[in-house]
């Protein structure tokens, strides 16, 4: 706690709060290095996105933040990330509490085969150990799916299976259940890659709604997407960060020739 | 179709492409675009069967087809002939009353008693024994092996397993007849060691391993984004276990336990050495018992085609036949039920 606000404190006093950062982060798969002295800030309550060519380390580095890559069991890390002022690599951290302080949206919507209703208070329900009452219950549902604009689609059928739902109702129930245990951040990786035009859109505009209370780190393979949807752009290249501006210098006035390449669609 | 195919050459091949590609210098004939000898264009071979090919699909058709229907047509004639040797004395010269309700079995007295009670209650307690013992080890392996273990030793304990549900039915009964008994002879202090409680674990310990390998499928059935999504969301290993991967893997571990249902139903051998086989109610776990199918086994040999006692083991079979088909029913209600409910 105390860390928590001497960190805001001095970041606010830099101008601005880090949701997200690394310093000097490497991480190797096995003998391969994917990540090569990954610095990055990610700023609080705004959109950033991660963009560059297949491989080049972008899901990694987001699937590093919050530890769920050492699923894989062969992951090994150095440097530091922290999370809100916290570094998360530290041995003492308790990876279910930071998977719930950083709550994660993946390319295909996940759901899980309960109800809609089941879904959305999984996380909340692991986090207060137990069932809780049927109105806070209720109350936590109707709050969660309001957020992402989705009550008045689902209300009356919250009871039905979560994976009968549209795609795009899937990714917004895959977003909103991250929400009731309240995390800081949320990490997308190519959250709108199998939806269709119409729900890649609509879930766009819920991202551009969830910024400011929420933090969002989002890997996108689509340009346009990173162009309409973020406020900073992060573009890495073979597992090297290369630029970091806001969006609208990287795509009018990129720094580097690997960036304006890569925009311009000359590779990747 | 040979004629068709040789007709369709030899009308084909002397044929001329109709026109020339625009383009192409004039004189030269189209000739194959590979080499080899000139062939008609492909848009003219439209109808042309590929011949070894042709052959072969059809071969592969019926015989899969005739594989696909053995497996009904023989079910039904095995059905038809216990039918035919049983059937219709149950239903005429049995007293089926007294076929369910009496303990008494005598087939070989002068006025034989076909009460078939005992047999029943054996079989009934054996395999429910086995199951209380099989289907803990039997979850509980599937779940250590297709959840926790890794690598070598995921690999060596799905081996050993497979071995082991590879294992002789008479080997468990051995087992039974030559560890089992003095050990629960001495551990009880009980005068016989071929029980119900000697017969229900050993059909436990071989009924477990087929479950496990059914109940493994089935975890192993369930999507890892699953479990990605839970552990995201901060799920510990077994609350990923027991709030997803079992319940999504509900059917399939169903359907395991009722295989091993089955499978102790069933099972003749092995009950035959270790219950004591004899005609018994039994009313603890110590008393000696009789299963139904170590009844037909051990007396189908001694009797007279076509005789009394010959029809009444038939029946028995008639008997284990419905109750196995009644599981497999009840299993797939249950299934269905479920699906409905989920969705």
């Amino acid at each position: 706690m105390v860390s928590d606000t001497t960190s805001t404190a001095a970041a606010t006093a830099t101008g601005k709060a880090k949701a997200i950062q690394t310093r000097k982060l490497n991480l190797w798969y096995g003998s391969f290095q994917a990540l090569f002295d990954v610095d990055i800030d990610v700023v609080q309550g705004k959109v950033t996105s991660l963009i560059g060519p297949s491989g080049c380390g972008k899901s990694t580095l987001l699937r590093s933040i919050n530890r769920i890559n050492e699923r894989l069991g062969y992951v090994r890390t150095t440097g530091t990330i922290e999370v809100m002022g916290h570094n998360v690599l530290d041995p003492s951290v308790e990876l279910t509490q930071l998977r719930r302080a950083a709550g994660m949206v993946f390319q295909r919507p996940n759901p899980l085969p309960l109800s809609i209703r089941d879904n959305l208070l999984f996380a909340y329900r692991l986090d207060r150990g137990g069932k809780g009452s049927r109105s806070d219950e209720d109350e936590v549902v109707e709050k969660a799916l309001k957020e992402v604009l989705l009550w008045d689609q689902v209300k009356d059928r919250l009871l039905q299976k979560a994976t009968e739902l549209s795609l795009e109702e899937q990714q917004k129930l895959c977003i909103a259940r991250l929400l009731p245990v309240k995390p800081s951040v949320l990490l997308m990786d190519e959250p709108c890659s199998a939806l269709d035009p119409e729900a890649t859109r609509a879930v766009e505009d819920l991202l551009w709604q969830l910024r400011g209370e929420y933090s969002i780190l989002i890997v996108t393979h689509n340009m346009a997407q990173a162009r309409r949807a973020s406020d900073e752009c992060i573009f890495m290249l073979m597992g090297k960060v290369v630029e970091h501006s806001a969006t609208v210098e990287m795509f009018v006035t990129p720094k580097h020739q690997e960036t304006a390449d890569y925009l311009e669609g000359r590779f990747g | 179709m040979s004629d068709n195919t040789v007709d369709n050459t030899s009308s084909g091949t002397p044929a001329q492409p109709p026109g020339k590609p625009p383009g192409k210098p004039p004189g030269k004939p189209p000739g194959p675009p590979y080499g080899g000898t000139p062939k008609r264009r492909r848009e003219d071979r439209l109808e042309d069967r590929i011949d070894a090919a042709w052959i072969w699909d059809r071969i592969a058709r019926a015989t899969i087809f005739l594989g696909g229907i053995s497996a009904i047509v023989f079910v039904l004639a095995i059905f038809l002939f216990i039918a035919r040797e049983g059937l219709g004395f149950a239903l005429s010269e049995l007293d089926l009353g007294y076929f369910f309700t009496s303990p008494n079995w005598r087939p070989t007295n002068e006025t034989p008693q076909f009460g078939a009670l005992a047999l029943i209650a054996g079989t009934a307690s054996i395999t429910g024994l086995a199951m209380l013992i099989a289907v803990p080890f039997a979850l509980g392996a599937a779940i250590y092996i297709g959840e926790f273990a890794t690598g070598k030793t995921r690999e060596t304990l799905k081996v050993l397993v497979e071995l082991l549900a590879a294992t002789p039915s008479v080997v468990w009964g051995f087992i039974g007849l030559s560890i089992m008994n003095p050990l629960i002879i001495e551990m009880f202090d009980v005068p016989i060691g071929l029980t119900v409680l000697n017969a229900g674990i050993i059909l436990g310990l071989m009924a477990a391993p087929i479950m496990t390998t059914i109940a493994e499928d089935a975890l192993k059935a369930v999507p890892d984004s699953y479990r990605e999504a839970a552990e995201a969301m901060g799920a510990t290993r077994w609350q990923i276990i027991r709030q997803v991967v079992i319940p999504s893997a509900k059917h399939g571990l169903v359907a395991a336990i009722l295989l091993g249902v089955g499978r102790g139903f069933g099972e003749t051998m092995a009950v035959l050495m270790a219950s004591g086989h004899a005609i018994n109610m039994p009313t603890s776990p110590f008393d000696s018992a009789r299963a139904l199918t170590a009844t037909i086994a051990s007396e189908l040999g001694e009797t007279a085609n076509g005789s009394e006692h010959y029809r009444v083991l038939f029946t028995l079979g008639i008997f284990l036949f419905l109750v196995t088909f009644v599981i497999n029913l009840l299993a797939d209600v249950l299934v269905r039920k479920g699906d409905k409910k989920r969705s």
